[in-house]
């Protein structure tokens, strides 16, 4: 009777292990259409692949060969999974807490600072170069603001975009590249632009909050994700006041004047790079300090537990607000930047999908870590930035997209709490699974 | 002033006119909503969850019958009488099952391992967004990101005429198909012991345990049962809207919306959330320039929400129908 089951269990485990692996195999394979719709699922398995050039084949040995290996790995893990995970965490127990003492974590951050600052000077690439500000340093500003608001108060925007969007055509605003007249007919500097973008969002933030906070979680979900819509709908129609779908593209380059000191960004990636890495550790350094002030555990209670929450004199409403608005803050200035440094704006940035590209940036890092949003959304980013710079055969950019959505599941299904872990939400989840706690329960309205 | 008299009153002079028309389309597109709703509905009655994958499930039943017709679908002339009727019948069984079999395995993926391990909801919002995103952008690789036509396998033309408004083959095949299939939805869950389940476990799933009511089998049941609906839904939108792998996105918004304002959890709430829907986007066409007919259906959902989260016929989770 046991053997039986073990087998059964042993099959089920090859049959996953396959259909995983298939997967995997169409994921990476080429690309097919509605005229040819088998061609690139045949072409997945087909097309011709070698190994290092150790032998030459089709694609389906090589993946066969991985199935069988993952095969094996999960086979070890249940049997020796315990055992590794005891030693893993035994053997890191002394670096671990050799890396909690405070000296040493600030000796961490020196020298990431220091490895940042020298950075734009290694690296010369031009891609590279602009890859850096555009796409790295701007998504991590983006996810520290969104990981206000899923990590710190627990409520789920799927609009983020939206706050990036206001930021960005906000700078075109003031500094007259709209066909919106600037406010009051003055056309401010465009480094003056920054703090108009930063507190447009935040008020934004505020307004789109105040009446949708009330509702629960998980329709606060929808009602973003129509938000982001409404907002790319408006940007696209309203031609007369932003530009329409063509957008705007005469917004200029930070740079201001005082006396005979002449300041402009224009000049190339570089300064950009050092400003937003500025205004990485200003937002970096505020969150943080939130996170651990009398708001953030209030963020903490709310997101543990509304009621138990509210009964000891917590607003809800008020703190969910302010994280809405401090995310904003973050997301508009990223808008800003971007518009100042690629000087135009169109609608077509603005997508529901480049929402769900910052939730899987803190999901990924770790909801509520501030260290693993940073890290996460540093990796996530070079790694899309190398499959868009060197495609291999075979890659779209949207292909992205594909992985992306794997990869919130797999996180989900797997470490639910991130690459590095977020101590008050590691314990939350634990608590949770063992039935204890209402973590998320803001999220449905389910207390029981 | 004048101008804005001079607005409402062409406005209400297109209404008067279009009056007929705009009823009857209002009314095929609800039907559609009301299907997809269903999914969002019965699937919230037992997990409390709002299924952030049903949107794909739907474009995945639009493309199953799309590559089905465009097998069976002669190029040179188009069916006509009995042959578009078994057309239609198989686009519809088709897209159904394929929407039943997409819900299962989005079901297996992405749902059970959570709910294994007892995980936090929101981790199976996040987890069904990811799926939602695997999914469509996998159509769009494998089949092309745009939108192709469905080949007609029927004769669109007006068959009758309502106060001057002609109704059109293609509304008459989604009353037909829409009525049929959430008629027998409802007398399956009213009726039968599989409904019976899905109800118990709606209203109270650990008590439904203890009587013997297999929740993981419900769960799946409830998860087919509104693929088979989003499925064949898919295909009656493909007819006239083409496939594409973003399809889902904009009218499964809407369903949910539908669900809402019917009240989720609800059967009956989501068929006459899902006409009052189509109806009201339907009419915003008299008023609004067509750009912003997405915007009403949002509007919608967050004046619900505000005002009546219940919706219309209130949350009657477990309760027959």
């Amino acid at each position: 009777m046991m053997e039986k089951l073990r087998s059964s269990a042993m099959v089920k485990r090859l049959f996953s292990s396959f259909a995983v692996v298939a997967v995997l195999c169409v994921m990476t394979g080429p690309p097919g259409s509605t005229a040819t719709p088998m061609a690139g699922i045949t072409g997945s398995f087909t097309a011709p692949a070698s190994f290092f050039g150790l032998f030459r084949g089709q694609r389906w040995m090589v993946f066969f060969v991985i199935a069988l290996v993952f095969f094996g790995v999960w086979t070890l893990w249940l049997k020796r999974g315990t055992q590794i995970k005891g030693a893993v965490s035994k053997t890191m127990a002394q670096p671990k807490e050799v890396l909690e003492r405070r000296p040493v974590r600030i000796g961490v951050y020196a020298v990431f600072l220091l490895i940042a600052l020298v950075l734009p000077h290694v690296v010369t690439d031009p891609f590279w170069q602009d890859a850096m500000v555009e796409q790295i340093l701007v998504f991590v500003l983006l996810a520290l603001g969104l990981n206000v608001v899923v990590g710190f108060a627990g409520l789920l925007d799927l609009g983020f975009v939206a706050f990036y969007a206001i930021g960005a055509y906000a700078t075109a605003w003031v500094t007259g590249a709209l066909p919106l007249p600037p406010p009051f007919g003055i056309h401010l500097d465009s480094f003056a632009a920054i703090p108009v973008a930063i507190i447009l969002a935040m008020v934004s933030g505020v307004i789109l909050g105040t009446p949708t906070l009330r509702l629960r979680g998980d329709y606060l979900a929808i009602v973003t994700l129509g938000f982001g819509e409404i907002i790319f709908i408006f940007a696209n129609n309203l031609t007369g006041i932003t530009g329409g779908a063509a957008g705007t593209n005469a917004i200029p380059h930070y740079h201001f004047h005082i006396s005979s000191l002449n300041v402009i960004w224009g000049l190339g990636p570089v300064p950009y790079y050092y400003l937003t890495l500025a205004f990485v550790i200003v937002f970096l350094i505020i969150f943080s300090l939130l996170n651990h002030s009398r708001i953030g555990r209030s963020w903490t209670a709310i997101r543990e537990d509304e009621v138990a929450a509210e009964s000891v004199g917590i607003n809800p409403l008020k703190y969910k607000v302010m994280a809405f608005a401090i995310g904003a803050a973050s997301a508009g200035f990223a808008g800003s930047l971007t518009a100042s440094q690629i000087t135009y704006v169109s609608p077509s940035i603005f997508t529901v999908q480049f929402s769900i590209n910052i939730l899987v940036l803190v999901i990924f890092g770790g909801m509520g870590s501030i260290t693993g949003v940073v890290v996460g959304a540093i990796i996530i980013q070079t790694i899309s930035m190398f499959l868009i710079h060197t495609p291999p055969a075979g890659f779209q950019t949207q292909d992205l997209y594909i992985y992306i959505g794997a990869l919130l599941m797999v996180m989900m299904i797997f470490r639910p709490s991130g690459l590095i872990p977020s101590k008050r939400r590691k314990r939350e989840i634990r608590l949770s699974e063992a039935g204890e706690g209402h973590m998320d329960e803001v999220l449905t309205g389910d207390t029981p | 002033m004048s101008g804005f008299l001079h607005y409402f009153t062409s406005h209400f002079s297109t209404l008067r006119l279009e009056f007929w028309n705009l009823l009857v389309g209002g009314f095929a597109n609800g039907f559609i909503y009301a299907m997809v709703a269903i999914g969002y509905t019965l699937v919230y009655g037992v997990l409390r969850l709002i299924n952030f994958a049903h949107s794909e499930i739907f474009m995945t039943g639009g493309f199953a019958a799309y590559f089905v017709m465009k097998v069976f679908v002669p190029t040179t002339s188009t069916p006509s009488g009995m042959n578009s009727v078994l057309l239609i019948a198989l686009g519809v069984v088709v897209g159904g099952v394929v929407g039943a079999v997409m819900a299962t395995v989005v079901e297996r993926v992405a749902y059970r391992p959570l709910r294994r391990r007892n995980a936090p909801k929101l981790a199976y919002l996040i987890s069904a967004i990811g799926a939602s995103y695997f999914i469509y952008n996998m159509a769009g690789k494998e089949f092309g990101r745009y939108n192709t036509a469905m080949p007609q396998p029927y004769i669109n033309h007006p068959v009758f005429t309502i106060f001057g408004a002609p109704v059109e083959m293609y509304y008459i095949i989604i009353f037909v198909v829409g009525v049929l299939m959430l008629v027998i939805l409802d007398r399956l869950v009213a009726t039968t012991k599989l409904g019976r389940s899905i109800r118990a476990v709606a209203q109270d799933a650990e008590t439904a345990s203890l009587m013997g009511v297999n929740i993981d089998r419900t769960i799946a049941v409830t998860f087919i049962l509104g693929g088979i609906m989003g499925g064949a839904a898919g295909f009656l939108f493909a007819l006239n809207f083409g496939v594409a792998n973003t399809m889902g996105f904009t009218p499964a918004l809407k369903a949910f919306t539908a669900a809402v304002l019917g009240g989720i959890g609800n059967l009956r709430g989501a068929v006459l959330g899902g006409i009052l829907l189509g109806l009201v986007e339907s009419f915003s066409v008299a008023f609004l320039p067509g750009e912003y007919v997405d915007v009403t259906a949002f509007a919608v959902l967050v004046l619900v929400l505000l005002i009546r989260p219940t919706g219309i016929l209130g949350e009657r989770l477990g309760r027959s129908a």
